[in-house]
């Protein structure tokens, strides 16, 4: 196209065709078809000349144009559902808060230390420290059983299994993820505790004397039985998560360990996994954080003790989480002040969420510059 | 240390397809070969058997001999792992590690082999590796930073320096200068004429002087014709090739009359 100096700029800028702005605020569709192919007909694409300046051609003033509308739109949507988010965890936050105070400064005891919880009478005498532990140690097994699988399955299926073998391995994996958590509860107090109870009678048998593996004669209803189901429960999380990583890992990376001579399971340790920690990080969180607030099947399984016996460092043992003490205590929500011992529980089991995640970002942000 | 090339009668596949023909040549130690052709004409896929690295790809076979020294590295006892760690690679995109510091990435190699170095021992090699990759003196002062933090011709010549630190016999490079500036390939191409003291070099390039300032001797890649397997057109002195090619295609070629 040559075009003559009088064709160019300035002519155009000061006086625009009216064809020149044909999509400009979408006022003209007539005008709009007369440029746009027909598909199916024999005429043929308006083909862009100096004579039929096309959209915007020549202009750089005018109006803005329906696919910017649209752009801020959607920026508006977006950054709205962004700003409710927050709004609505503070909003959370400032409930617990609310509710859960007046009730931690009628407490006769230190609410974070003691190991009494008695919130009946006028004078509530509660704390929070055996819950606190129960479901710090029950999520703790959880994890320490459920990521060394999770890494292994989604190693498993990213690196190792020939596709026709992911593909079904990995759906089975994700089918876990949707069992409602009632049945995980049923099933880990009617037909798992029983069959592991020869392992925790095998291992405080032999390793009693550590005080993790003592034995308190609660049959079943344990925190390793409950951490075990808990581990089945987290895995499909942190499997999606880490096989989605581990397939992600540039192609580059891999073949440069491939070129220096590793093997396989070098090649994972040196391109792979690293490059994964991060993803690993956070979906191993996303796993600690259903654990700890996991409710309905741990109520199902913990056998509850007594205050006395409430505090043990032993896997051994039953116990209450925050969440399944509140469950359990649902029916005596009929005061303000027992209600508010229940939410300060609750408020508790949040920041302790909120402090694992900064945690688990911490971590992953401290090597970034490797990242 | 450096090492004789011969193919004969190499037929590299992917799966049942044919991609590469009948591939004979002779690489000599202490040389550098340049691989030139247009692009899907098999040049990267010959150079990626020479390594064992094209068997990475699902489906990936060959057939004919390879020797290395009068070894055949696809002989029935030869493990893949020990060849690529005599033969090393350098790849079109620097690819250092992304999550290790510029000392590990160049000891990477080296831990693989001897996981009980002694830190002393890897630093001579490290240094040694990164002076051999005229890295050195832009990189000693910030070894513990990430290698990525490096510019685009500094983790090129950090990948060589990975790739040399193992004290291979041959280095592949496949279009080791093609996401670089014109200063980095200056660099690197300076660089491959003091590593061909110790190395046998085979580099694949598109750029045609490349090829002429870098190498000895330079083979020619061509597809046989639409749908049908690359093939080796003719391997000679650089020089020949191209002031006087015995091919009308090879002229071709060099001319721009095609590619």
């Amino acid at each position: 196209m040559d075009r003559t100096p009088s064709d160019t700029g300035t002519a155009r800028l000061a006086d625009p065709p009216e064809r020149s702005r044909p999509a400009a605020a979408g006022s003209q569709p007539a005008d709009r078809h007369a440029h746009a192919p027909v598909i199916g007909s024999s005429q043929p694409a308006a083909i862009p000349s100096d004579d039929e300046p096309v959209f915007g051609a020549g202009t750089l003033g005018g109006r803005v144009g329906p696919a910017r509308f649209a752009d801020r739109v959607l920026a508006g949507l977006s950054s709205g559902a962004g700003a409710f988010l927050v709004l609505l965890i503070g909003l959370v936050t400032v409930f617990l808060v609310i509710r859960a105070l007046p009730a931690i400064t009628a407490d006769k005891s230190n609410f974070l230390t003691a190991r009494t919880w008695d919130v009946g009478g006028d004078t509530p005498d509660f704390g929070v420290l055996p819950l606190l532990w129960v479901t710090v140690l029950i999520s703790l097994v959880a994890m320490v059983l459920a990521v060394p699988v999770a890494i292994g399955i989604a190693l498993f299926i990213s690196q190792y299994a020939p596709a026709r073998v992911a593909r079904p391995v990995a759906y089975v994996i994700d089918l876990l993820a949707a069992i409602p958590s009632i049945i995980y509860g049923v099933w880990g107090i009617a037909v798992l505790a029983p069959k592991i109870q020869p392992v925790a009678d095998w291992l405080s048998r032999h390793a009693g004397w550590i005080p993790l593996f003592k034995d308190y004669n609660v049959k079943g209803g344990t925190i390793f039985t409950g951490g075990v189901v808990l581990a089945v429960m987290i895995l499909p999380i942190i499997t999606a998560i880490g096989r989605d990583v581990f397939e992600r890992t540039p192609r580059a990376n891999i073949e440069a360990a491939w070129a220096l001579g590793a093997t396989h399971w070098e090649v994972i340790r040196l391109a792979v996994l690293p490059y994964g920690r991060p993803g690993l990080v956070s979906g191993a969180m996303l796993g600690l954080g259903r654990a700890l607030g996991e409710t309905i099947a741990i109520t199902l399984i913990l056998s509850k003790v007594s205050n006395a016996g409430a505090f043990s460092f032993s896997i051994f043992n039953g116990g209450e989480t925050f969440a399944s003490k509140i469950a359990n205590n649902a029916a005596e929500f009929n005061s303000p002040a027992q209600t508010g011992a229940y939410i300060a529980a609750g408020l508790v089991l949040f920041v302790l969420t909120f402090a694992v995640n900064a945690a688990a970002r911490w971590v992953v942000n401290r090597r970034k510059e490797f990242a | 240390m450096a090492k004789r090339i011969d193919a004969r009668n190499l037929n590299i596949y992917y799966g049942k397809f044919l991609a590469v023909a009948d591939v004979d040549f002779t690489i000599a130690p202490r040389s550098v070969t340049a691989f030139i052709g247009p692009s899907g004409c098999g040049k990267s896929t010959v150079l990626r058997t020479i390594n064992r690295m094209h068997e990475v790809i699902a489906g990936a076979t060959v057939q004919g001999e390879l020797l290395l020294d009068g070894e055949d590295i696809y002989g029935a006892d030869v493990d893949p792992v020990n060849v690529r760690r005599t033969i090393g690679m350098v790849f079109q995109r620097p690819n250092p590690f992304p999550t290790m510091s510029i000392y590990d990435n160049v000891a990477a190699g080296l831990k693989l082999q001897s996981s009980r170095m002694k830190r002393s021992d890897l630093d001579v090699v490290v240094e040694k590796s990164l002076r051999a990759a005229n890295l050195w003196d832009e990189v000693k002062d910030r070894l513990a930073k990430p290698g990525a933090g490096l510019s685009g011709g500094q983790q090129q010549r950090l990948c060589i320096a990975r790739a040399i630190a193992v004290e291979p016999q041959v280095l592949l490079m496949d279009e080791p200068c093609s996401a670089l500036d014109p200063i980095s390939t200056l660099a690197i191409e300076d660089l491959i004429q003091s590593l061909k003291q110790k190395y046998t070099i085979v580099i694949v390039t598109h750029n045609m002087q490349q090829a002429a300032r870098v190498s000895e001797r330079t083979a020619f890649f061509n597809l046989a014709g639409v749908g049908k397997p690359g093939q080796l057109v003719e391997i000679d002195e650089t020089q020949k090739i191209f002031s006087n090619p015995t091919e009308k295609a090879t002229e071709d070629y060099i001319s721009g009359r095609f590619g």
